[in-house]
């Protein structure tokens, strides 16, 4: 009783193999155009891969490789899908939307009702039922939304960042109420948010480019990112480079660190990467000498405000970061395109290989 | 404070004002003459009199058939065409589309070579039985011919406009594309249809080259008012002035219900407008 997918799209450049374990939520993330939304319209029918096969419990979704020509339609399929807007069907009340997939599957009107009735109630939107989309604010329109998915009972709930049109004030309620409704239930969820991902997910996987660059328990994914998106989801700098007895050497830059979770010693010569948080990051105007340290040259690309700190964006395209203080900002006299050296304890980098 | 409420700039030059008086007038005029010329004191009479009643009860007869025959046919044409992707797509719209630009008697002597005794079909259909040309059934194909694009150029725009994220979400919700037509897609886009329906039935009610050609003009079979009032012409000014009058009335009725002003129950592009205070002074 488990979801797999293979698919290709070759057009896009998009390869995904994916599994999805009874009752488990997957949180997919990476950059704009990584193939997210082309994953889930896959899995819903909504897009047809090249090549590929995908099982939903037994009953098979498309097969398509091989010979094979197998393809079932969007609606025998059992996965909903919840997109970014809540797209409630405008001519319809809110409680004619929630029973919309009961019915479609068959049920009596009364049963429709009935059911349409208990998912507003999961949803906290009971009293809403008798009102148009219309006259819905975005984050009641989402919950209904949720409610009119949960209630087509699909074996695959499918979430393309159903958080991300809703203002700040609405995002964190939904974000609760999924986290409720979630639990125990198969589902993706495309997110942004790294707190969706920590609050809503077993799971993270973190495509990019069309095919899958790493995936991993959450807390893992955060902790040892494998993929710069990932580094850059848990705020840290990311040095993708060659592993050396003392560290890591990539491109020029040389990193000594820790590797106290690795069960031996550094596994010289295999790919690696050194990870680090821009908080641990010094600045100075001139090489420093002494203490186990690193520090290397960079030149200052861009400086924004981060926090109450200033973040100092700088070498490697302004791909590194050292978070500092203003005050301290404004004692060096930053400026982009000023040589500085980043410090770096020892400590503070950890290398793992990859 | 101003009491004006529109203040905002329309960016529209003066001289742009008085073309668009010229333009107006020139359809406006014409109406205005035509209504000075009415006789009045004969009013009713002329258009109560048994020939015009007959013209006028065939003309809303068969006006009312060839609207549903272009619901019927093209509603299909108007989703495919918007919708569907096959080979011949493009060519398929332009030739649909072609009785738009056609002169009327040109699709009349199409039809007559289609559906004519000597026509394409009209041998096989008069071995059935059917002899089409010259009765009213030919009026009614006349007149869906050359209505027939109005309602497809309407809904297949209302069709694109809506697009069809809403149908993609039903059909994710379990229900099958016979039933996402039936309860997403067409009450959608019902606006726009009726819209179309009035258009086609406005055109209809006016043909005339087309039926004239194929139909012939057979009092109480085939002569609509159209006809009638261009064969009183000759005869009786006053009686075609005062019919072309009823057909202007008409004609008014027909735009004004086409386009009345917004309705509850048009499709909605976004939900997500409602301010922020909205949404938090709802959950509890």
């Amino acid at each position: 009783m488990t979801f797999v997918v293979e698919a290709a799209v070759d057009g896009r450049g998009f390869d995904v193999s994916l599994r999805v374990g009874p009752g488990e939520t997957v949180a997919v993330m990476g950059p704009n155009g990584a193939g997210k939304s082309t994953l889930l319209n896959v899995i819903a029918g909504l897009l047809h891969p090249d090549s590929g096969k995908a099982e939903l419990d037994g009953r098979t979704l498309f097969h398509l490789t091989g010979g094979h020509g197998e393809w079932t339609a969007p609606h025998h399929r059992g996965t909903a899908l919840l997109a970014q807007e809540p797209l409630l069907f405008p001519h319809l009340s809110v409680l004619e939307n929630v029973a919309f997939g009961p019915r479609s599957a068959g049920a009596s009107k009364q049963a429709a009702r009935e059911s349409a009735l208990r998912w507003l109630a999961e949803v906290e939107a009971g009293e809403l039922q008798a009102r148009r989309p219309a006259e819905l604010s975005g984050g009641q329109a989402q919950r209904v939304a949720v409610a009119r998915a949960l209630a087509a009972d699909p074996g695959l709930l499918l979430l393309d960042e159903p958080m991300a049109a809703l203002d700040i004030h609405a995002a964190p309620l939904l974000r609760r109420l999924l986290k409720r409704v979630l639990a125990g239930r198969r589902a993706i969820i495309i997110t942004h948010d790294v707190l969706d991902a920590l609050m809503l997910a077993d799971r993270v996987v973190i495509l990019e480019n069309g095919s899958i660059s790493e995936e991993g328990l959450t807390r893992e994914v955060l902790q040892r990112p494998r993929s710069r998106f990932a580094a850059g989801l848990a705020g840290l700098n990311f040095v993708a480079g060659g592993i050396t007895e003392h560290g890591l050497e990539a491109g020029g830059l040389s990193l000594h660190g820790q590797h106290h979770d690795l069960p031996g010693p550094l596994p010289a010569g295999q790919p690696g990467v050194a990870v680090f948080p821009p908080s641990a990051v010094s600045v100075f105007l001139s090489e420093p000498h002494g203490s186990p340290r690193n520090a290397f040259p960079v030149t200052v690309a861009e400086l924004e405000p981060h926090g109450d700190q200033i973040r100092v964006r700088a070498g490697r395209g302004g791909l590194l970061g050292a978070d500092i203080t203003p005050s301290a900002a404004a004692d060096l006299g930053l400026e982009p395109g000023m040589k500085v050296y980043f410090v770096v304890k020892a400590g503070a980098v950890a290398i793992y290989p990859t | 404070m101003t009491t004006r409420k529109t203040a905002t700039y329309t960016g529209i030059p003066g001289w742009i004002y008085a073309v668009a008086a010229a333009g107006a007038l020139l359809v406006v005029l014409p109406l205005a003459a035509m209504v000075a010329r009415v006789n009045w004191a004969n009013f009713i009479p002329l258009i109560t009199s048994e020939s015009s009643l007959t013209a006028l009860g065939l003309s809303l007869r068969t006006s009312a058939a060839s609207t549903v025959l272009c619901i019927v046919l093209g509603v299909p044409l108007a989703l495919v065409l918007a919708r569907g992707s096959f080979p011949g797509q493009r060519v398929l719209r332009s030739l649909v589309l072609l009785p738009l630009v056609l002169p009327p008697v040109v699709g009349g002597i199409a039809l007559l070579y289609t559906f004519g005794r000597q026509g394409l079909l009209g041998r096989t259909l008069e071995v059935a039985g059917l002899q089409i040309a010259f009765s009213t059934t030919a009026v009614v194909l006349a007149q869906t011919f050359v209505a027939l694009p109005f309602l497809v150029v309407s809904l297949e725009g209302a069709l694109r406009i809506a697009g069809s994220r809403y149908e993609s979400v039903a059909a994710t919700l379990g229900a099958g594309p016979s039933t996402v037509l039936r309860r997403i897609t067409l009450p959608l886009v019902l606006p726009g249809l009726a819209s179309g329906a009035v258009l086609s039935f406005a055109r209809s009610l006016g043909e005339f080259g087309a039926t004239l050609t194929f139909a012939g003009s057979l009092q109480g079979v085939t002569r609509t008012l159209p006809l009638e009032i261009y064969l009183q012409r000759e005869t009786d000014a006053d009686a075609a002035v005062a019919l072309s009058l009823v057909l202007v009335a008409v004609a008014i009725a027909v735009v004004a219900l086409a386009y009345r002003g917004p309705r509850a129950g048009r499709p909605v592009r976004a939900e997500s407008t409602t301010p922020a205070s909205a949404t938090g002074g709802a959950v509890q």
